[in-house]
């Protein structure tokens, strides 16, 4: 770990005002990712702006019938809300498949959309990284490639993006209020985390010193039922092979609009458009959601050591989709 | 005696442990403290080009950088290969002694600094260049250099008996399949750590070893000073698994960097630097060969291991030892091979050999079974070796028979459904698989000394060390029950150099060593104090008849009139006396048969004579057991469960039902990770290790775990000691691996053997 400036943000305002004015700034919430990347050399702040005094730590109905989280809620907090528990099942799920105990309590909403990769390459000292040292090249490309993804890869980098509540939130359809220097502006999950392209080491719309405030949920309709499912080497304390959320808003037995995101297959949280087309419309049945789940794959390249993914995650989406729908 | 032995009491170091006063090495700060953190090769295979340091010696508290070039050149690591008098795990790769990388990972330069984050900071400002050279990574691209091992800790490595290929031949019946099994690392919680404090000539060590005279003695023999020069303490070892029986590089390193900077300096490897600064486990592969009789009986065994050693010392994973003894065959080869490769070298990991090598036999096993259509438990009673098969002795006990049966009703065998397939719940497939355990029951020899003080306490010490496994409480247990003390009045003493004689622990040995000189140390101070009661004629107990005396909570009494009674703090007082102590050796190896030439510091006690006259060599000592498995597997996604495990041990006296069953279940639940998790992964390209933190390397959480039913047959064994009591740290692991590997096969007919089984390898059931 190298040196830091501390600083502690007494308002949002001024924490985006310091960050702006310090390239090498980062804000800690929980420090449960950040920390350990400059522990392992990845991160080198030069300084480090503990937003934790900030007044983000509130869960709130809105009127419209959404909910707005605040960036310093608690993971665990978040997962055991009784709203959330009750009307948005898929992120109470996914929040708890996450971490661990200790670390659902230290680590926020905000934090945990700006995780980085668990790539072992990333972590690595030693290792070429296009995220670490952009231009370096991939040694993951030909390495050993058993977790890493299969979907919005390039030949620049093949990381998974690494969250669970992400992948709900993006089957949610949630959005991110973001304050920066010019004032709040909201960007939705989809366009939140970018693809690698040639660019891997810019990872999210944020641009420096930009602060999360809050996350948006739409409201959630009375007859839609969620679910995430999430499949791994052990039963807890670990990072997805493949993960799914879903999202199906039924009118009777109909499909009214349903939404399917994976974990643990793409470079970012991978919303499936082509499945929810499928399921869009029809009746519920074991076939359609084959037939979506088949779908739900559509453009994956598999590397060496990591083909199984897209057997495993077709596999996982029909198990999702049966489980949520009431069918299995 | 007093039934205390046996007796499921708590740790007697669990109060300090839960309330973190159990000082480990890490922990201690002697006076004027500064610290080091070394810098590791990220190369698998060459030589430092040139290696810059200006820029972290000249940070603000840095006292030194110390590379190859300016180290201090050590002697050679000669000596044994006995963790026991000190084995270094690579004897031709010293420390900063010269440029050249034999793997990823390997210590090449130190900081010295006057804070543990200055050291941090200074030791990523070291630029390094290296001249690469093409590494050897994997055990296929070194076969043509494959050898033959002849030795492995002494003893052969290779073993035949009969005419096997005949045998193969002539046989109706035959499995012929490969197993193989990954790196593994021991990932003990306490990291590896060292502090060494040079005063003049003399140094003072904290070392978390599993062994305080191999660590001192190899440390003496590195830095060319005596043994009794240095004071080594290992007070409470964090788990070792094998990692800390062998001396590692960081050990010697403290003392360099101490006396190059003239002040006590603390070392402690981080997780990442545990991954190949400190050993692990060979991959296997295993061919095995087995024919047999349509009646179930084996012809036939062949069992054929190639492992990993590294280009700097030769450890093997002796995967064959196990079956060489298991079954009654009369035609065997059990073979090892070893292959080097550019990766940091293999060391003895929880039930070195037995662990991989009970999971390749014991799935063939069962593999033969199905091909025979016997029952798996009747095919291990068919060739029920009734002695040693392979030396032709009597066993010094074998209830393993006791161990199937019960075994198989606990778990509820005789419901099983011999197809595979056959059986579900829930949507579940479910399985049901066993598997035979075997570990050699060691026992080297031990001294130890016992103190009784004026106010009523006993002290015990002896030098060897309590890994976690509850020594410091089994120890206690065998002096309460001999003199009638309470265990909280008994106060152990470990993991000192200073202290008497004791073995390393590893090999299972510590308590089948110790407790029998503390138990004869024991009777031999009541003795005494009996003396000094009868023969008194101010004692209550005066002319007292020896024979009818007992001892109960602190004195002694008359069996048939229990009103009459001496206290020992009363004997202490009457004869002005601020003690009394005993001293007691206990000379005695099951791998060495008897020695003669005992020295005695007071005369034996009958109990320690026949203990040594015992003619061990007529006997063959080894500890068995039965493992069972219930798992549950999901069709779809080939996630498997292990629901429910039983395993019923036939390891001898149990000390304390409570950290006995602790020990076998710690076992089980690494096998849990063998058979579904873990394993280590390396870069096909650089050979580099990819897996190097506990959330790359998998070990079972509790998420993981299933019920576990464990018992024992609790039966002392008659030849191993007076006690009877055999170690049982590592018998756990063995069979349970194969058991959950076969209970998959009966869940989905998929067998697996190349572990662990992930959920990828039965997504297409």
């Amino acid at each position: 770990m190298q040196p830091f400036l501390f600083s502690t943000a007494k308002n949002a305002d001024e924490a985006v005002k310091e960050a702006r004015a310090n390239k090498t700034a980062k804000f800690i919430g929980g420090g449960t990712n950040l920390v350990d990347l400059m522990k392992m050399n990845v991160e080198a702040p030069g300084a480090i702006i503990d937003i934790n005094a900030l007044p983000f730590d509130k869960i709130e109905s809105l009127p419209n019938g959404g909910m707005r989280i605040g960036a310093l809620v608690r993971n665990s907090d978040l997962a055991y809300n009784e709203t959330i528990q009750k009307d948005y099942p898929v992120l109470s799920q996914a929040l708890l498949a996450g971490a661990s105990p200790q670390l659902r309590n230290m680590a926020t909403v905000g934090g945990n959309l700006m995780q980085r990769t668990r790539c072992p390459y990333f972590y690595g000292e030693g290792f070429r990284c296009n995220k670490k040292n952009p231009g370096a090249g991939c040694d993951a490309l030909h390495g050993y490639n058993r977790s890493h993804a299969v979907l919005g890869t390039s030949d620049h980098c093949i990381a998974t993006h690494p969250s669970d509540m992400c992948v709900a939130l993006l089957a949610l359809g949630a959005t991110i209020l973001v304050l920066g220097i010019h004032g709040e502006k909201k960007i939705p999950i989809e366009t939140f985390h970018l693809l690698p392209g040639d660019t891997p080491q810019i990872e999210t719309a944020l641009e420096h010193g930009e602060l999360i405030t809050a996350i948006i949920l739409p409201p959630a309709s009375p007859g839609m039922k969620s679910g995430y499912l999430k499949i791994r080497d052990r039963a807890s304390f670990d990072f997805a092979l493949v993960s799914v959320a879903v999202v199906l808003d039924y009118d009777g037995n109909k499909i009214k609009h349903s939404s399917i995101a994976l974990g643990g297959v793409g470079t970012k949280p991978w919303k499936c458009h082509d499945a929810a087309m499928i399921l869009n419309g029809k009746a519920a049945s074991r076939k359609i959601f084959q037939q979506a789940a088949e779908a739900s794959m559509r453009g994956a390249k598999a590397y060496s050591y990591n083909g199984f993914k897209i057997e495993m995650a077709k596999r996982a989406v029909t198990r999702a989709l049966l489980q949520t729908g009431g069918l299995s | 005696m007093n039934d205390v032995l046996g007796k499921p009491i708590d740790r007697v170091d669990g109060n300090l442990k839960v309330r973190g006063r159990a000082t480990y090495v890490a922990e201690f700060m002697p006076e004027g403290l500064v610290y080091a953190v070394t810098l590791q090769s990220n190369i698998s295979k060459g030589s430092i080009k040139s290696i810059d340091t200006g820029d972290a010696a000249q940070l603000r508290g840095v006292i030194a950088v110390i590379t190859y070039k300016n180290a201090m050149r050590l002697q050679p690591a000669t000596g044994s290969n006995d963790p026991g008098s000190g084995k270094f795990g690579e004897k031709d790769l010293l420390p900063l002694q010269d440029n050249k990388i034999y793997y990823d990972g390997q210590h090449i330069a130190m900081v010295v600094a006057e804070t543990f984050e200055i050291a941090e900071e200074a030791v990523q400002m070291i630029k390094v260049l290296y001249e690469e050279e093409n590494p050897l990574i994997e055990i296929e691209q070194g076969l043509k250099d494959k050898y033959q091992p002849a030795k492995a800790f002494g003893r052969d490595t290779q073993f035949a008996r009969g005419d096997v290929q005949a045998a193969i031949k002539q046989s109706p019946v035959t499995i012929s399949e490969q197993y193989t099994t990954p790196v593994y690392h021991h990932n003990a919680m306490e990291p590896h750590a060292t502090i060494a404090v040079w005063q003049g000539d003399e140094l003072t060590m904290y070392d978390s070893t599993q062994s305080v005279l191999g660590s001192r003695a190899m440390t003496a023999r590195l830095l060319g000073i005596p043994a009794e020069k240095i004071h080594l303490l290992s007070p409470f070892i964090g788990g070792g698994f094998g990692s800390k029986g062998f001396m590692w590089a960081h050990t010697v390193l403290a003392p360099m960097a101490a006396k190059h900077v003239g002040k006590p300096v603390k070392l402690v490897l981080n997780r990442t630097q545990m991954f190949t600064c400190n050993g692990r486990r060979s991959r296997t592969i295993q061919k095995i060969n087995l024919g047999a009789n349509k009646d179930g009986k084996l012809n036939a065994v062949i069992h054929d291991t190639t492992a990993e050693t590294s280009f700097v010392d030769e450890f093997v994973e002796t995967a064959g030892i196990a079956t060489s003894v298991l079954y009654a065959c009369p035609n065997l080869v059990a073979s090892h091979n070893l292959v080097r490769l550019n990766k940091n070298t293999p060391c003895p990991t929880r039930a070195p050999g037995e662990a991989p090598g009970t999971f390749a036999i014991e799935s063939a096993m069962d593999e033969l079974s199905y091909a025979l259509k016997i029952d798996p438990i009747q095919l291990r009673l068919i060739n029920y070796a009734e002695v040693d098969p392979q030396k032709n002795l009597p066993w010094s006990l074998k209830n393993l028979k006791d161990c199937y049966k019960i075994g198989a009703d606990a778990i509820g065998w005789a419901n099983r459904k011999p197809a595979p397939r056959s059986m579900q719940e829930k949507g579940y497939l479910v399985g049901y698989g066993m598997a035979t355990a075997i570990y050699p029951a060691n026992r080297s020899a031990a001294t130890v000394k016992l103190q009784l003080f004026a106010d009523g306490h006993a002290i015990l010490s002896c030098c060897t060390q309590d890994i976690g496994t509850g020594t410091y409480t089994i120890f206690a247990q065998v002096v309460a029950d001999v003199l009638g003390l309470p265990v909280e009045k008994i106060e152990v003493k470990l993991g000192d150099t200073a202290l008497p004689n004791g073995p390393n622990s590893g090999g299972s040995q510590t308590a089948a060593s110790v407790t029998p000189a503390a138990n004869a140390a024991a009777i031999s101070l009541r003795d005494k104090l009996l003396q000094l009661s009868i023969t008194d004629s101010n004692s209550p107990l005066y002319q007292q008849r020896k024979e009818k005396i007992k001892t109960a909570n602190g004195h002694f009494f008359v069996s048939d009139d229990p009103s009459k009674l001496d206290s020992y703090v009363q004997i202490l007082a009457r004869n002005k006396m601020s003690s009394i102590d005993a001293e007691q050796v206990t000379n005695v190896s099951t791998r060495e048969g008897p020695k003669k030439e005992v020295q005695r510091t007071e005369d034996p006690v009958a109990i320690v004579k026949q203990d040594e006259e015992v003619e061990r060599k007529k006997y063959t000592f080894f500890s068995f057991g039965a493992q069972f498995a219930k798992v549950l597997v999901d069709p779809l996604l080939g996630v498997v469960h292990v629901d429910h495990c039983v395993a019923v041990m036939d390891v001898g006296k149990i000390l304390n039902v409570k950290t006995a069953r602790n020990q076998i279940m710690g076992g089980m639940i690494f096998g849990i990770g063998m058979a579904l998790m873990e394993g280590s992964h390396y870069d096909p390209r650089s050979g580099r290790i990819v897996t190097k933190d506990l959330a790359d390397y998998h070990v079972p959480v509790h998420a993981d775990m299933p019920s576990f039913d464990i018992r024992f047959i609790d039966q002392p064994d008659p030849y191993i000691s007076p006690i009877g009591a055999r170690g049982i740290g590592e018998i756990g692991i063995t069979g349970i691996t194969a058991a959950i590997v076969n209970a998959v096969y009966h869940a989905t007919g998929k067998r697996i053997r190349d572990l662990p089984i992930t959920p990828d390898k039965l997504l297409y059931l």
